[in-house]
């Protein structure tokens, strides 16, 4: 039987039309195995005739749905194999030349970012590893839509701190290579601790060795849909009951997400992967995690209690969305990118929010210290050590973490950075400036941690 | 069957007509439906905060124009109406608000 529901049309509007509901990207992750070949330019050829051939309807079929559910779709996106992989089978490696024929890929059949040049190096590098981490600079200088992610630790292996120590100077390169772009390259360079492989957002997303030939992977949204409900909510409601309506809410957007999915998959005839239910924010006023702590009753993030708020929003955004789809996977959680949202760039510009305190947060985020404009003079050893604290932090508790800093250069504390679009811009954050080369540049691995005695 | 349901359940589109209320909001918007075979399975509307509001379920099924050029004539409408329309598929409302 079919009727019309009017209270549920005018939510579903509501929170799409007011509170910027939407699916943050359709991204299509596929494999680029079986494109090895010993001459370079024959790889860019099979890479580049097999991203077009798989993603040339993605675009337009994303627009399609976008119209039957008048839902806007942010974001249309690819993930591919790690190509220090696919690149490794060459006679001379020519990494920069795989990442343009990428960008030239992405650009062709329409999409902003595609994900991938990168590697797995938590155990240790091969030489096609080394050669990869060492073109990510001038990879990152040529191209647009480049998005490169490195892990560099797990749970189970412990922490590579050679790449560590190489993932510093990188970064920093990275940002120097595009100083006349506020140092976008580093914008778009993360390195992770147990790295999803089905993620579907940028700039880690990458299409995992276990994952399929192809797959439609999904990201919903929707700060400020949890915002408003919370807001809605009497001001003496407990936690129990404000963690209810987060999880109602998480479901509502989740399975949507799924719904879209879904869709898409079968109109592109490849299977779908997983949704990642996550709260992604945005610049916009509104759109905003930072707003959420608000809500909940902290005068803004930062103030003590954000980390218990975090931990709270983290946990029950994945309790509701879980059941609203069949396959969770990614990086689902509660993002805290600061240059992304508006309240967190508040937060940050007047100081309330500090660098110490994004680190404690991201013990219980959904992954880690991410879109942070630090000094353009902060030392790459610095860097080394603030991504080794991260890594850490994720080995030990068994979850996702990861560093996306920018060392902004002939930036310093008090001045900004403006990357424009869902990028954003932030403060220049200090930092601590105690010294941590001789530690960093010890050497070896971090051993993998013990797995009982949890205490 | 269950191909038959999705089937059934993708033809159904929820139309939402609000502002301000004046003469013939109705019957233009079933006249375009009419137009385009379109049926209306049922109809809803009520005067919320002084502005007007309509929902109107859709079966597309028997039309031969695709949901982009049905939602496009509605749209139209809209406009010379003066009305802010959305047009959507039911699935969307069906998934979101049912376990």
């Amino acid at each position: 039987m079919t009727y019309i529901n009017s209270d549920y049309i005018l939510e579903t509007i509501d929170m799409i039309r007011v509170h910027h509901l939407d699916i943050r990207t359709v991204t299509l992750a596929l494999s680029l195995r079986d494109c090895c070949d010993t001459d370079v330019k024959i790889v860019g050829e099979k890479v580049y005739n097999k991203i077009t051939k798989y993603a040339k309807n993605l675009v337009s079929m994303a627009q399609e749905i976008e119209e039957e559910y008048s839902i806007p779709i942010i974001n249309k996106r690819i993930s591919v194999t790690p190509i220090s992989l696919v690149g490794e089978s060459c006679k001379d490696y020519d990494y920069v030349y795989l990442a343009k024929v990428l960008d030239k890929a992405a650009a062709d059949v329409g999409v902003n970012f595609i994900g991938g040049f990168g590697a797995l190096v938590e155990k240790g590098c091969t030489r096609g590893d080394i050669a990869l981490i060492e073109s990510i600079p001038e990879a990152l200088a040529q191209t647009e839509r480049i998005c490169s992610s490195i892990n560099v630790a797990s749970s189970k292996a412990g922490i590579n701190m050679d790449a560590v120590l190489k993932m510093g100077k990188t970064i920093k390169k990275a940002a120097e290579l595009t100083a006349d772009r506020d140092g976008i390259g580093a914008a778009k360079l993360v390195c992770f601790c147990n790295v999803p492989g089905d993620n579907p957002f940028m700039a880690g997303a990458f299409h995992g060795y276990g994952e399929p030939e192809c797959a439609l992977n999904v990201g919903v949204s929707g700060p400020g849909v949890v915002r408003a409900a919370i807001e809605a909510l009497p001001d003496n409601t407990n936690f129990g009951d404000m963690a209810n309506k987060i999880k109602q809410i998480a479901y509502k957007i989740t399975s949507t997400g799924e719904l879209v999915g879904r869709e898409m998959a079968q109109r592109m005839n490849i299977p779908f992967g997983i949704i990642d239910l996550s709260l992604a924010p945005t610049p916009e006023i509104g759109d905003s995690v930072a707003g959420i702590f608000q809500a909940m009753g902290l005068e803004h993030a930062g103030a003590h209690g954000t980390t218990a708020a975090l931990a709270m929003l983290n946990d029950a955004v994945k309790k509701g969305g879980i059941m609203a789809s069949s396959h969770v996977g990614g990086l689902s959680g509660a993002f805290i990118p600061v240059s992304e949202d508006a309240g967190m760039i508040e937060a940050a510009t007047r100081g309330c929010l500090t660098f110490d305190k994004l680190e404690a947060m991201t013990s219980v985020c959904s992954v880690g210290l991410d879109m942070i404009a630090i000094p353009g003079d902060t030392p790459s050893d610095t860097i080394s050590g603030i991504i080794a604290d991260e890594m850490a932090i994720g080995m030990i508790n068994k979850k996702t973490t990861a560093v996306r800093v920018i060392p902004a250069p002939n930036k310093k504390v008090g001045d900004k950075v403006v990357f424009g679009g869902l990028l954003g811009e932030a403060p220049i954050m200090p930092i601590n400036t105690l010294s941590s080369s001789k530690f960093v540049q010890r050497g070896g691995r971090i051993p993998a941690p013990i797995h009982s005695l949890n205490n | 069957m269950l191909e038959q349901q999705k089937n059934k359940s993708e033809s159904k589109i929820i139309i939402t007509v609000s502002g301000v209320d004046r003469i013939g909001i109705v019957a233009k918007i079933a006249n375009i439906l009419a137009e385009n075979k379109v049926n209306i399975e049922d109809i809803k509307q009520s005067i919320m905060q002084d502005y007007f509001v309509m929902f109107l379920l859709g079966d597309i099924s028997q039309s031969e124009k695709t949901f982009k050029e049905i939602k496009e004539a509605i749209l139209k409408a809209g406009e010379e109406l003066q009305m802010e329309i959305w047009v959507q598929k039911k699935q969307i409302f069906d998934k979101m608000h049912n376990i």
